[in-house]
């Protein structure tokens, strides 16, 4: 793969979520100085934001039929990635459900069904449920990619070669690809990309259905 | 509940039937991430103007560290024994 190409559009993504991350860091001091206009929030205007958002995700998962010709071309081995990482996650967080404060099992669920996909999980939780849990989704899942982009290198080395993709989760097709490509090598190229993909398509259905057990 | 999926689900058949025009697509990715940025400022600024939230932000992250924790772990477990299968099959099919 062209390195120059590749570099090119990591600096576009880490820019991106700078952004989100900025964008939410500017909501929350125009929150905390009380600035923010009462009438958007009786408007309901995030609710209406969602509903959009939603359905752009859907044009751009149901226009994108690349994932089924990767997996047609690749075999159905391939599927089995990110269905290890989906039973890890839930098992890990199962496990460690106790430690947090949460009262529900189905609310450490939902946070980890983000898979790394913290700007979505986050949206979703908080306006189906509470803004609370929202936002240690936001930021577990932040840690989620952190973890991922600090650890990778270890990871591949002892863990075998899948093991940064499952940890890096729905951002095993941008943000951690460059950092997975360089611990486990190009030819992991396509399963990461294929991984991200699938999971960034399942995290909306997950987190709501997860969700539906708490409302 | 239900709406959230329907909407998703009337975008994803849409998409389908729209399918790869490249300048249309660009414009949905534009539109996703502007719909991102303006819901996480929403978000942040409910959190802000709720004393509750910014009272119990520690614990929040605590829970937060606690749980990516526990996904990270499992899923490097999982991707693990994956790997480890997958190798042995591979070994035993070409010996």
């Amino acid at each position: 793969m062209e390195m120059a190409v590749c570099k090119q559009i990591y600096h576009l993504i880490l820019k991106t979520s700078l952004i989100i991350i900025l964008f939410f860091l500017a909501g929350l001091l125009v929150g905390f100085m009380g600035l923010f206009p009462a009438w958007l929030e009786e408007m309901s205007v995030s609710r209406f934001a969602l509903f959009a958002l939603m359905f752009f995700v859907g044009i751009s998962v149901g226009s994108n039929g690349e994932t089924l010709g990767v997996l047609r071309k690749q075999g159905a081995k391939l599927i089995l990635v990110p269905v290890a990482t989906i039973a890890g996650t839930f098992m890990g967080v199962a496990l460690i459900h106790p430690l947090t404060s949460h009262g529900y099992f189905a609310e450490s669920l939902a946070v980890g069904a983000g898979f790394g996909y913290y700007s979505l999980s986050s949206i979703i939780i908080s306006e189906m449920y509470s803004e609370t849990l929202g936002v240690t989704a936001l930021l577990a899942n932040i840690a989620r990619e952190v973890i991922t982009l600090v650890l990778a290198p270890v990871m591949a080395l002892w863990l075998g070669k899948l093991s940064p993709i499952a940890s890096g989760g729905a951002t095993s097709m941008d943000t951690t690809l460059p950092i997975i490509v360089q611990s486990s090598g190009k030819e992991f190229a396509i399963v990461a990309v294929f991984h991200g993909v699938s999971l960034t398509i399942l995290v909306p259905f997950v987190v709501t259905a997860i969700i539906s057990f708490l409302i | 509940m239900l709406e959230i999926l329907a909407i998703m689900a009337a975008g994803i058949l849409i998409g389908r039937l729209t399918k790869s025009r490249k300048a249309f697509l660009a414009l949905i990715d534009k539109l996703i991430i502007v719909s991102i940025f303006l819901l996480l400022f929403f978000l942040g600024a409910g959190i802000g103007s709720d004393d509750e939230i910014l009272k119990g932000l520690d614990t929040l992250g605590l829970n937060a560290l606690i749980i990516a924790s526990g996904a990270v772990a499992g899923s490097l477990v999982a991707a693990w024994a994956l790997w480890k299968w997958l190798f042995a099959n591979k070994s035993t099919t070409s010996s």
